[in-house]
């Protein structure tokens, strides 16, 4: 099942900091989880297409035409920090 | 009864018959939020300096309104009752909310929610959790639990929730109240901070089932700002209130009554089953085979989506931004990672990484590939049924509301509240939960009712007819 190691590798790709005492309850939690979800694995569905989407549309498009948006300044009002009409982050290279 | 504690429609009528004005209405409202308020914690925010307009069009609604705290409103911040998205307001409407603004509603406030609406029991939210009125020991339900509060203490006259799961149905049953959730498809979702995009849909949470009918036909309809929405004409629902329901074949799932299921939900809603048979309609046993795999099915899969739809929430735009005190990996990632730890409380990172795990290299085949399979089985189970059968009858929730506490601490258990509601979800079905008696410590049981895909009208007839030779639905707290 389930380890420490396993919950850490998935909270790094969650872009989550976890903390080991946060590591411990939450693997258990997640053991638990996994151990109930297991009864999937009795079924055959070998022959069973997936089903990711219960309408039968795909392929919506608009029409290619221009319409209003959002300007700069309107999207940039609720921004955490700006810079020169950018959002303003940490370093991204060193 | 006071203002506050009538429907809307009786409402309009006094509105409509110079009667009463929106400002006496709204007033009203307000008096009953500084007195309950308090006890039952409906609201994550209540919206100030609504300018009320008292003369009316024909098409005019103008009814106090709780919104779940998950849908846009422009300029007023809301925040999925979580830390990570504390005083983002966003700079456009949701369509729902672009509708009701057109409708001349009065918006009382964002109703409290399990944060992110993964829960089911309105606990999981950042501000607290939001008490059922009928008991303030115990839960709403969830994750729409402060949305079908207010309604049920009056503290609204009706509102908005969204229902991934039984987010809607499952807290509507445990206040004693109507909740709708609609057809994938048919009411817009832009403007809603998606959890599961697949199963997601926006619905109304009433008194009663006129009330229903009515904010439906103001919600629903075609939306191209989302590429779900259906194109279709726009029925008109209050003209499914006809109280005649003779030679209406209904199905009975066996799978639905098991163990587990509280005797007294299970003689309320055998009884109600009884009330619908004497007014005409033809019951059946039925057969849902793949009922037992429905919860597992739905949390792969809902926690697939989320884990991506959640991945926006990283502190560079708006919302948290979290710096950790010493540098762990760089500068960037580790302001994302501290952004999101600080951010997201105990549940949303269960989910996350639930769904980010299943979506792995090396396990998504054997869980999220799988699921989805089994969701097709699921969803073939109702289209078989559908051939011979209009509706379907079960309970909303398997117990009446639960204490807080109670199940905080047993993901299983609380994950298992919504054994009844979750299918209609992954199939795509249109499903109401509307109240059919109370237990013996004065808790309110729920009926739901299935139909196939856009026959909202099925729903409605059945409710109505059932609603009209009741009185549960008359029933009010006193707080």
């Amino acid at each position: 099942m389930i380890s420490e190691k396993d919950v850490k590798y998935a909270a790094s790709l969650s872009r989550i900091h976890l903390s080991d005492e946060e590591a411990k309850p939450l693997t258990k939690d997640l053991e638990k989880i996994l151990h109930y979800v297991e009864k999937l694995q009795k079924l055959d569905v070998s022959k069973v297409e997936p089903t990711s989407h219960v309408l039968p549309i795909k392929n919506v498009y608009r029409e290619d035409k221009v319409r209003s948006s959002l300007s700069q300044e309107e999207a940039l009002k609720i921004a955490v920090e700006k810079i020169k009409g950018s959002y303003k982050v940490p370093k991204v290279i060193e | 009864m006071k203002l506050n504690e009538l429907t809307a429609h009786e409402i309009l009528d006094l509105i409509k018959a110079g009667k009463e004005t929106p400002a006496a209405v709204y007033k009203s409202v307000k008096e009953q939020i500084s007195k309950t308020e308090g006890k039952v914690h409906a609201y994550a925010r209540l919206i100030d300096n609504q300018e009320i307009d008292n003369k009316l069009r024909v098409d005019s609604c103008p009814i106090p309104i709780a919104i779940k705290d998950n849908i846009c409103i422009k300029d007023n911040e809301t925040t999925c009752a979580s830390k990570i998205l504390q005083g983002f307001k966003p700079p456009y409407d949701a369509t729902v909310i672009k509708k009701l603004k057109d409708s001349k509603a009065i918006f009382v406030g964002n109703a409290n929610m399990d944060e992110f609406a993964f829960g089911s029991s309105c606990e999981t939210s950042a501000f607290g959790p939001t008490r059922n009125p009928w008991n303030i020991d115990c839960v709403p339900g969830g994750s729409s639990g402060g949305s079908a509060a207010a309604v049920a203490s009056s503290e609204a006259v009706w509102a908005i929730g969204s229902d991934t799961g039984g987010s809607i149905r499952q807290p509507a049953c445990l206040c004693g109240v109507v909740g709708l959730k609609p057809t994938y498809g048919v009411v817009s979702r832009f403007g809603l901070i998606a959890f599961a995009s697949s199963l997601d849909q926006i619905g109304p949470i009433t008194k009663d089932v006129i009330d229903n009918a009515l904010l439906l036909n103001i919600i629903s309809g075609y939306d191209e700002n989302d590429s779900t929405s259906v194109k279709m004409e726009k029925p008109d629902y209050t003209k499914a209130l006809i109280k005649d329901i003779k030679g209406i074949r209904i199905g009975i799932p066996k799978e639905y009554f098991i163990e587990g299921i509280d005797p007294e939900v299970e003689k309320s809603v055998k009884d109600s089953i009884e009330k619908l048979k004497s007014l005409g309609a033809v019951v059946k046993e039925i057969s849902l085979p793949h009922t037992e795999y429905a919860v597992a099915t739905y949390y792969i899969t809902a926690t697939a989506e989320a884990s991506s739809n959640l991945a926006r929430f990283d502190g560079v735009q708006y919302g948290l931004r979290a710096i950790p005190k010493s540098q762990r990996k760089n500068p960037i990632v580790d302001m994302y990672e501290e952004t999101r730890n600080q951010g997201f409380g105990r549940e949303a990172k269960r989910r996350i990484m639930l769904g980010t795990y299943a979506l792995s290299s090396g396990y998504y085949d054997a869980y999220y590939l799988r699921a989805l399979k089994v969701r097709t089985l699921i969803k073939n189970d109702f289209d078989k049924v559908f051939k011979d059968c209009d509706c379907i009858v079960t309970p909303t929730s398997p117990t009446t509301a639960f204490k807080i506490g109670e199940r905080m601490d047993d993901p299983i258990a609380m994950y298992l509240s919504d054994i009844y509601t979750i299918p209609a979800n992954l199939s795509g079905i249109p499903a109401i939960s509307i109240p059919c008696g109370f237990s013996k410590n004065n808790l309110p049981i729920g009926l739901q009712i299935m139909a196939k895909a856009f026959d909202e009208k099925m729903l409605f007839k059945v409710a109505y007819a059932y609603e009209q030779s009741t009185d549960w639905h008359k029933k009010r707290v006193s707080l």
